[in-house]
């Protein structure tokens, strides 16, 4: 702790900026930092600190420049902020560029052998001599580019304060306790970090002090709560095809599922994880599953749900469940595929043929990827249709902080389901699409019942109540209305917005997804401006009578999303045109997550 | 009874399972007469009753066409599922899944399988799922009223569409390429081949590929088309005569010894082919390339096993599933125990 008491003294004179900061570090796409980074931000985390991290990266497997953004605030504010505090360049290509994104003030540090001038002196730059010291690392050299971002780690934590032995544990947890590449690692870190101690003045204000405010919490990414998730939820099968940013989500599925989900007995499996050739496949895959009666699910992004959209649309009709996970993108076909946006919101709704609802789940949280991820199998069930879970890039793949996943607080609901015995009862008197308990959902018997009466013929083109084919007007009529019963039914099932309150409120900032970080942070920062804020978040559609219970109550309701139309804002003054004025809309994308000041900027200039 | 008819009074002739041939039939077809679709679903219906396979045994599935329709023809009693126009391959693979004691039929049509469901096809085969694939292929889109498909030869002239100037796809030759384990080749005017592959098939640890020419008499029976019965008739040359024997079942059929092949399946039953002059052995995949190549060159319709490997692992062998259909397991096989999220939260902590 002597160098802590040191760096204290020379601080003494400046004014100390103390866990209030952000950090950009800036490098080459496949240089490696992914480790570094994560193990810095593990390690602040590990400290007690509120902290989160966000991965800007081009679409690019080598070369291309990438930013990855850490923010570290006290008060849990941990959205992006645009502006840097800490810059780490090391990248030659951006170098200028990283300097002058640098607030005044800021501290710059560089690998010393990027030979460019420094063009501001109201930074404080700091010189790292990377190659140097990771010459004296006593490592093969081919393993040597691979450790050689670890030098920043070392000097920026001890610049700021980081403290050795989290970044050691993050290391742990980052190589799954492996020791061998921890104490490769490690060694370069605290080489690098004793260089620092030797040989650099600390004349930034940026410093971490230790808090409690973590413990007890996790971090991680959506994408891996999903895939947690989905396995608490019995998951039995999965197809899915490659697409950023949703491929985390099937290869942690592909990591938990054989430690989680062998028979203790034989070690044989309890479930499938296919590869499918393609979107049309995979879709293909999980519906012919869901209908023989596994918990059946993929994972994809916009372009591939548009391949998905005629499976889907058939699972609508012919009461399919399937579950499907779309990790959001921004565009079509490459898109911005590294980036994120709101965009499928509509395209979602009514995905399908003719009229068609599709249930959406939409999680705000970390905690909510885990928990939608279980309860979206018990409504696919239970509904018997196709349940979309819209997730998108920044939780899918960068790092949140959130409660410690609950495990579910209900048992399977499995749905309406005849297996032998039940037709027994019912002497084999039953038809797949009677509408037995006036509830808009029939019953449905699985492939492998052996009941001579529970076969049906599944199809796309009309039918009666036995599955028969039928172009009868008054079946097809009375077949799309039974659906819409159907969707009325399962409204008090779906998940409630979230509500909150601020004393003396007038407005309501709404939204869904993963933008609340940036709203909470707003709202705080209105209510210094003298603007109490109400907020909500919608976490399913169809939307639930409260959704239109909460909108009425404000004269203004500021509908926040990323995309370009407004979605949520569409489809709210589109289902309740009576309070279609009380709506503002707030929408832009620009692949970036959003930031607390775009909303406070928008939200001062309406209300002053 | 009232009727005064007692059930002593008629003779019911059942199989090994105590099921007649009507437990085996299907809704009445509203394909044209004379399809070739419907003689090989009559042929489909005689397979498994004399197999003696339960039709709660087996799952029906298709793609989209006049051959897609047919499933709803055969065995009432088999969960169907009308799919995708060409996306009936991924449909089967995932609903297998959920039990794996089933076996599933599949039924496409040209245009299904070698235009819009190439891909799907293709993929299946790879994998090696345990399934019957059968093309009912007819050179033409029957439903949508005869448009020329990939499988079309060459050349040929319909009314409506003129002249086909591409190249045909042929189907045997893909499935060969594409690595199935099953290959065969038949023609629905010849109903006792299309039953004894089919139950070859139904036998076999795999993929089976039947492509089977089956004539669109509505839109594609000109005499001269490789999809007609005229044609068919004329050009069939059988590679063999074919005979499945079930296991446990004696081989009673009597063959010359040197004119006998046999071929044994995974469980343990025959394929008995009687070799028709050349020497053919359907296990060489050399062999079967050249044989489709011959018949493709002399524009004849070689019938018959064309190609079989019982030894490929199928998906099953892969996937090491439960003894319990998994849509049969129970809640607490499938959600682990408190404990194990603990312990995951316990990593995930500061
Ligand atoms: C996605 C899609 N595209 C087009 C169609 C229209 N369609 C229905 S059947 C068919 C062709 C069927 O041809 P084939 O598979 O050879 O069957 P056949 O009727 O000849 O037995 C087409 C193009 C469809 N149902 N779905
Ligand atoms: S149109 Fe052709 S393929 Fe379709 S049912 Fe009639 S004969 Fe068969
Ligand atoms: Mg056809």
């Amino acid at each position: 702790m002597e160098t802590q008491i040191a760096l204290e003294e020379q601080m003494k004179l400046s004014s100390k900026i103390v866990n209030d900061f952000s950090i950009t570090v800036a490098t080459v796409n496949g240089s490696g930092s992914q480790t570094s980074n994560s193990a810095i931000l593990r390690a602040i985390f590990k400290m007690g600190i509120p902290v989160s991290g966000k991965n800007i990266f081009p679409s690019n497997i080598q070369g291309l420049p990438t930013w990855y953004t850490i923010r570290v605030n006290k008060d849990g504010f941990v959205a992006r902020k645009k502006e840097a505090d800490i810059l780490i360049a090391m990248n030659p290509a951006t170098f200028s560029e990283d300097l002058e994104s640098l607030v005044p003030g800021g501290a710059f540090f560089y690998a010393d052998d990027i030979r460019l001038s420094i063009t501001r002196d109201d930074v404080v730059a700091y010189p790292m001599p990377v190659k140097q010291l990771i010459r004296q690392v006593d490592i093969p050299s081919y393993l040597r580019d691979y450790v050689a971002n670890m030098v920043y780690v070392g000097i920026l934590a001890q610049m700021i304060g980081i403290d050795l032995e989290k970044i050691r544990q993050a290391l742990e947890f980052h190589f799954k306790g492996k020791a061998k590449p921890v104490e490769i690692n490690f060694g370069v870190v605290s080489l690098a970090a004793a260089w620092a101690r030797e040989n650099l003045e600390k004349k930034d204000p940026y410093l971490l002090e230790p808090m409690d405010a973590t413990a007890g919490l996790i971090l991680t990414d959506g994408n891996t709560a999903a895939a947690l998730g989905a396995i608490y939820g019995g998951v039995q099968f999965v197809s899915w095809y490659p697409i950023t940013p949703a491929t985390s989500l099937a290869e942690n599925l592909q990591q938990y599922l054989p430690k989680l989900r062998k028979d203790p007995q034989t070690g044989k499996n309890t479930y499938v994880v296919v590869q499918a050739e393609d979107e049309l496949a995979a879709i293909g895959m999980a519906i012919g599953a869901g209908w023989g009666g596994l918990r059946a699910m993929s994972s994809t992004s916009g372009p591939g749900l548009s391949l998905m959209t005629e499976y889907l649309g058939l699972g609508y009709f012919s009461e399919v469940p399937v579950v499907v996970w779309d990790v959001q993108r921004v565009g079509p076909s490459t898109g911005l595929p590294t980036r994120t946006a709101q965009g499928d919101l509509t395209f979602v709704a009514f995905m399908g043929h003719g009229d068609t609802q599709n249930i959406i789940l939409m999680p705000g949280s970390v905690n909510e990827c885990f928990e939608f991820a279980w309860k979206a199998f018990d409504l696919a069930e239970q509904f018997q249709t196709p349940v979309i879970v819209l997730s998108d890039l920044d939780f899918g793949m960068n790092q949140w902080m959130g409660k410690p996943f609950e495990y579910p607080d209900q048992p399977m609901n499995r749905g309406k389901v005849l297996w032998e015995e039940d037709l027994e009862k019912l002497e084999g008197k039953w038809a797949r699409y009677r509408d037995v308990d006036d509830d808009g959902i029939p019953y449905r018997t699985l492939i492998g019942n052996r009941h001579p009466k529970a076969a049906y013929f599944t199809r796309g083109t009309g039918h009666d109540e036995y599955a028969n084919y039928s172009e009868e007007p008054e079946d097809w009529h009375a077949l799309l209305n039974r659906l819409k019963k159907k969707f009325e039914t399962l409204k008090p099932y779906l998940p409630q917005p979230v509500e909150e309150r601020m004393e003396g409120a007038k407005i309501n900032l709404l939204s869904f997804g993963s933008t609340e970080p940036a709203i909470q942070e707003a709202r705080a920062l209105l209510q210094k401006e003298g603007i109490a804020t109400d907020f909500t978040r919608i976490r399913s559609f169809p939307f639930t009578d409260r959704v239109k219970e909460i909108c009425s109550r404000y004269e203004r309701n500021y509908v926040i999303e990323m995309n370009r139309d407004g979605q949520l804002h569409q489809l709210l003054r589109m289902y309740y045109p009576e309070i279609a004025s009380k709506m503002i809309s707030y929408a832009y994308t620009d692949g970036l997550p959003l930031t607390a000041k775009q909303i406070i900027d928008f939200v001062l200039s309406e209300e002053r | 009874m009232s009727n005064g008819v007692s059930h002593t009074d008629v003779k019911v002739v059942v199989n090994a399972v105590g099921l007649t041939k009507a437990d085996y039939r299907g809704n009445p077809s509203t394909l044209c007469q004379g399809c070739g679709h419907n003689s090989i679903s009559s042929q489909i219906i005689a397979a498994c009753y004399e197999l003696n396979l339960l039709p709660e045994e087996i799952v029906k599935f298709s793609g989209i066409g006049c051959s897609s329709k047919s499933p709803f023809y055969f065995l009432s009693r088999s969960f169907g599922f009308n799919g995708l126009h060409g996306r009936m391959p991924s449909l089967a693979t995932g609903a297998l899944f959920a039990d794996h004691t089933l076996r599933g039929i599949g039924v496409s049509g040209d245009g299904d399988t070698a235009s819009i469901g190439m891909g799907q096809f293709k993929h299946l085969l790879r994998r090696n799922m345990r399934l019957v694939y059968i093309v009912e292929n007819n050179g033409v889109y029957g439903l949508t009223k005869g448009q020329f498909s990939a499988t079309a030869d060459q050349g040929l002239e319909l009314k409506s569409h003129g002249i086909n100037p591409y190249m045909p796809i042929d189907i045997a030759w893909e499935a060969l390429v594409g690595h199935a384990t099953f290959v065969a080749r038949s023609f629905a005017g010849d109903p006792k081949q299309v039953k004894e592959l089919i139950k070859a098939a139904l036998n076999h640890n795999g993929v089976a590929v039947l492509d089977i020419i089956s004539p669109c008499v509505t839109f594609n029976n000109v005499d001269h088309a490789t999809h007609s019965y005229a044609w068919g008739k004329e050009h069939e040359t059988a590679l063999h005569e074919l005979s499945y024997v079930p296991r446990a079942e004696e081989i009673l059929l009597e063959y010359d010894e040197g004119e006998v092949r046999e071929v044994e399946l995974h469980d343990g039953s025959m394929i008995v082919l009687k070799k028709l002059g050349q020497d053919y052995d359907p296990t060489n995949r050399e062999a079967a390339m050249k044989v489709l190549e011959e018949s493709n060159r002399c524009h004849c319709l070689i019938t018959g096993l064309i190609y079989i490997d019982p030894n490929q692992p199928s998906m099953w062998d892969i996937y090491q599933l439960t003894e319990t259909p998994l849509n049969r397991l129970r809640e607490d096989q499938l959600r682990p125990s408190r404990e194990t999220l603990a312990e995951l939260n316990r990593v995930f902590q500061a």
